[in-house]
Formats: C-alpha cells, sequence, structure tokens
C-alpha cells in the first residue's frame, strides 16, 4: 500500500507497538506521553497484560485437560511462550490454537508427559468440531435396509465435524478421567495406544475409542472408496479389524453422515 | 415486546442462552460480538438464530481494526458481512482502535493518536466498510490507558469529524468515557457536554476495575462486574441531552448468573422509561 506522507508515521509506530506489546523484552515504543503518573511503563503495561492473559485464557479454555495435567501455573507460563512465538493471526480467537500441539512436541519442559501433544490434538479437534459445519447424521438402521448385494458398493459419507487421533498413548482414557473425574485416575500400568473418535452430531462433541483399524476404515471411507473394498483393504492390514463393531461405533457417534451407492471414487 | 423502538439491553453470553430461550426474559434486545459467529456452524449458531427469532439483535465488531495503517484485519470484512447478511441486526458498530498488524491480532482494542493523517485513514477504512455492509456503522469511543506525543485535537473532535465525513453514526461508551478520563486526569462530564450527540446510536455501559500501585491508580475496562455509581449518574446526564436511545449493558468477563445482569438492565430501563416518559409530555 503506498505510504502516505505521516500515515507512513503511524505504521511505524504501530509496528512498533506491536512488537513490545507481545515481548516483554522489549521497552515502551517512542511517540507515547512521557511525563505522565502513573508512568508510561506502567499505562503500556495494561495492554501487554490485555493481550496476553485474554489469549493465555482463551487456551486454557480451549485445552482444559492439558491445563489439568500440568497445573494452572506451569500452563499459564507455557502459553505465554507459545503466544510470543505464535501469536494469533486472526481476529477470529476460535480459530487459535492449532499450532498448540506441535508447539508442545517441542516444548523441553513438558517432555514429562510425552502424551500432551495427543491429548492437545483430541482438545483441538473437539474446538474444531464444535464450530464446524452442520450436517444430519444417518443411522447404522440404514445399513440394514440395503439389500446385502448392495452393501459393497455403497459409500458413506463423513461428517464434517469428525476427527480421528491415532496415538500410541491411552489418550482417550486420560482425556476422559481428567474432564469427567473430580480426582483423575491413575493410569494403568500397561500403557496401551488409543485411537479417538471425535464427533458433534448435533450440539455436544463427543469423545469415544474407535475399535483396532477402525481409524484405517474413516481413512479409506474419506477417500470415497465403496465399503466392500475399504474393509477388504483394512483386513489385510490389521488382523483383528471387526467391519461390524468398527461400524456401530461410526454410526454409534453420529460419523456417518450419507449412504450412496455410485461406481464415482 | 412493546411496539417501540429497542430500550435497554444485555450482551448475549453462552452462559445465559438456553435460560433467554426457556424464560423469555422482559429485555429490549441483545448485542453480540460478530468474532463469536464466524464459524461454519455449531452451538453459537443454533442459539443465536433462537434468540434473533425472539428478540431484535446488534453486532458488534471487535476485530475489523479499522485503525491499522497497513490496512484491516485481512479477509475480516467479508467474514462480518456474512454475519450481518445472516442476522440482519438492527445496529452494527466497530471500535475507533486497531488490533491486526502485520498479520497478527493482538487481542485488545489498541490506542490511536488522534491526527488528520489517522483521521483520513480511518474514514477511508469506514467508506470501505459501510460500502461493503451496505449500511451504517457506529463507531465506539475507546478506553485509553496512555496517549500520544503526536494527538493533536480532543477524542470528541476526532468523532464528530468522523462522522460528518462518513456518515457513521457514534457509539457512546460512557464507562470508557470515566475510565480515560480518570486514567488522563480530565474532566469526564466535560467530555461529555462536548460530546457529538446528534451522531449518536446507541450507549454501553459497563463495569470497571480501578488498579492502585503506590498510591497511584489505573482505571481498567475490564467489563467483569456491576457498573459504577459515576458512570449512572453520567449515564442519566447522557439520557437527558440524547433523548431515548437503545442502551447496552456489557458483562463479558466473571459473567453472572442471569438474575445480577438482568438487574442491570432493569435499572438503565427505568432511566430510558423515565426519560421517554418526559419526552412523550414534551412532544
Amino acid at each position: 500500500m503506498p505510504a502516505q506522507p505521516d500515515g507512513n508515521g503511524l505504521a511505524d509506530l504501530q509496528h512498533r507497538f506491536a512488537r513490545a506489546v507481545l515481548q516483554a523484552a522489549l521497552s515502551v515504543p517512542d511517540g507515547i506521553d512521557q511525563d505522565v503518573r502513573p508512568t508510561r511503563e506502567r499505562r503500556f503495561g495494561v495492554y501487554r497484560k490485555n493481550v496476553k492473559a485474554s489469549l493465555a485464557a482463551a487456551l486454557a479454555a480451549r485445552f482444559p485437560v492439558v491445563e489439568r495435567l500440568v497445573g494452572e501455573e506451569f500452563f499459564t507460563a507455557m502459553a505465554l511462550v507459545f503466544i510470543e512465538q505464535h501469536p494469533p493471526r486472526s481476529p477470529v480467537l476460535a480459530e487459535y490454537g492449532a499450532a498448540f500441539a506441535r508447539f508442545l512436541e517441542g516444548f523441553d519442559p513438558a517432555a514429562e508427559l510425552p502424551y500432551l501433544p495427543d491429548i492437545a490434538r483430541l482438545e483441538w479437534s473437539r474446538q474444531v468440531a464444535y464450530h464446524s459445519a452442520d450436517a444430519g447424521v444417518a443411522y447404522v438402521g440404514r445399513l440394514a435396509e440395503l439389500p446385502p448385494e448392495a452393501l459393497d458398493s455403497v459409500r458413506l459419507g463423513l461428517h464434517p465435524a469428525m476427527a480421528v487421533i491415532a496415538s500410541p498413548w491411552p489418550i482417550v482414557s486420560v482425556w476422559t478421567t481428567n474432564t469427567h473425574d473430580e480426582t483423575p485416575q491413575a493410569p494403568a500400568a500397561d500403557w496401551t495406544g488409543e485411537t479417538a473418535l471425535v464427533t458433534r452430531p448435533h450440539l455436544d462433541v463427543l469423545v469415544q475409542r474407535l475399535p483396532p483399524g477402525a481409524d484405517l476404515l474413516v481413512a479409506e471411507l474419506a477417500q470415497g472408496i465403496a465399503l466392500g473394498a475399504a474393509a477388504e483393504a483394512v483386513s489385510r492390514a490389521h488382523d483383528s479389524f471387526d467391519l461390524a463393531t468398527a461400524l456401530a461405533t461410526l454410526f454409534g457417534a453420529g460419523a456417518i453422515t450419507t449412504l450412496s451407492q455410485g461406481s464415482s471414487s | 415486546m412493546a411496539d417501540r423502538p429497542p430500550r435497554a439491553g444485555a450482551g448475549l453470553k453462552p452462559e445465559h442462552q438456553r435460560h433467554i430461550l426457556e424464560a423469555r426474559p422482559d429485555v429490549d434486545w441483545f448485542e453480540v460480538h460478530a468474532e463469536n459467529y464466524m464459524g461454519a456452524g455449531g452451538p453459537p449458531h443454533h442459539f443465536l438464530e433462537r434468540v434473533r427469532a425472539l428478540y431484535p439483535l446488534s453486532v458488534h465488531g471487535v476485530g475489523l481494526s479499522i485503525g491499522s495503517a497497513n490496512g484491516m484485519a485481512p479477509g475480516h470484512l467479508g467474514r462480518l458481512k456474512s454475519v450481518v447478511d445472516r442476522y440482519q441486526p438492527f445496529i452494527v458498530s466497530e471500535h475507533l482502535a486497531w488490533s491486526t498488524h502485520d498479520g497478527i491480532f493482538l487481542n485488545d482494542l489498541l490506542p490511536l493518536p488522534y491526527t488528520e493523517a489517522t483521521l483520513s485513514l480511518v474514514a477511508r477504512h469506514l467508506d470501505e466498510a459501510q460500502t461493503v455492509l451496505g449500511r451504517r456503522i457506529l463507531i465506539e469511543n475507546p478506553s485509553t490507558y496512555l496517549r500520544f506525543e503526536a494527538d493533536g485535537m480532543p477524542e470528541t473532535d476526532f468523532l464528530r469529524a468522523l462522522a460528518r465525513r462518513t456518515g457513521c453514526g457514534l457509539l457512546l461508551d460512557v464507562n470508557n468515557v470515566v475510565v480515560s478520563a480518570a486514567n488522563h486526569g480530565f474532566d469526564a462530564r466535560a467530555y461529555l457536554e462536548g460530546f457529538p450527540y446528534e451522531h449518536v446510536g446507541e450507549i454501553h455501559l459497563a463495569g470497571h476495575a480501578v488498579l492502585e500501585s503506590d498510591g497511584e491508580a489505573l482505571f481498567v475496562d475490564t467489563h467483569d462486574r456491576t457498573i459504577a455509581p459515576e458512570v449512572w449518574s453520567l449515564f442519566r446526564d447522557v439520557i437527558a441531552r440524547r433523548g431515548v436511545c437503545p442502551t447496552l449493558i456489557e458483562w463479558d468477563s466473571d459473567v453472572p448468573v442471569w438474575p445480577v445482569l438482568e438487574a442491570e438492565v432493569r435499572q438503565a430501563q427505568s432511566v430510558l422509561q423515565t426519560a421517554g416518559e418526559l419526552d412523550a409530555r414534551a412532544a
């Protein structure tokens, strides 16, 4: 944009102002009234605090289980580092926090809790599901109504709010006990990986465990592969895959919106 | 609902929306922050559709950043238009402030130096916004914690000039006046005597905090408590000057149970009611 004679001065002022708001180490920018009480440092500090505290609160609201796992004080300190490194790029704050799980992977002070990033992924998927597009869900009975010869060629449409998070950690168990129990249950001695299914069939966001191989089935279905071929591919890769259980879970959670016949793939 | 223009309203909070839909309280209107309704679907739209079917609605933007020297928040005007088109509010408002710079969103309403250059910039952005939305926007006076060496005119002159130049209306936030007056050592009553009431289309009332340190106080616009007596007193004066005007109670943090917020709305309603009767008698 072509700069106006003194519009340029404003751009410069805002540049320095924005940097100093985000980075506590920088001093208050020039151009602010100096001989004032309270001091300009204290005055500028109100903006710093407004920006950072509101963003940290937004992250805490989005990642309540991560906060519970690390404690409030640790979470706030961690959030402030994240905010400096990844400030929001949009005024729509619902979109803020997509990069938090990746950030946690590289955040050394939290390395003791290696499952933290996957918990953050699960919580982020809940946030996305909450705001995602609405769609009607199909009931499993629709499948039973099909003539047996049509089952193989049916294509299942996935709900826009649906997400699958596969983890080597028992993320559904950890999320559940830290969401619903006053005192979180101690993790089992032999931790096994869990795959989370996040859905929002109507107003409420649901989280449940996917049975083995069901995540692969979802990946096949998402590509528009017909049910017969999708199930066959998953069975080849996964000995213990049970199609009936996988479908019951997916339909039961409201992950499927449409059943269609057709040759497109 | 009475067949007259909306008077006292409340900010719509997720904590209250189920109760509002069930109990349908006798409140004239609700206001929402536009940015909370920019997702594709889900509970926010579900509830707002239902509230909108029962009450007049105002859409209050907090993220357009009309004071940004490098341009308003990218893509945001289109998002705001979608919300306005969908919900057909009776008022659309935004702030005299900036919040986006170089693509980074600082989640606050940051202050502007009041200069001719700032006025041209803000007027240009506001022209664009009003053209895209196809309607008048009300612009709110900010609460500020610091001032700039470049300041060349009083805030009220800036707002008057902006309204004249762009045809925008003004949203007078009485609490913001009290907060800024305390922080900059001016007289809130004198500020309000100079306010261009002919452009005012809405009034905001909210609670503020007083932060003391070493015997020096800063007032902070927190929207987390009841409205201060001084703000109520100035509000009565404002209504006496301006006449009856849609008035909103804002309560955005530490949101109380609905009856507490409703009691604040009732108090505003009674001020407006009395003024309305006086207006009717004078007419």
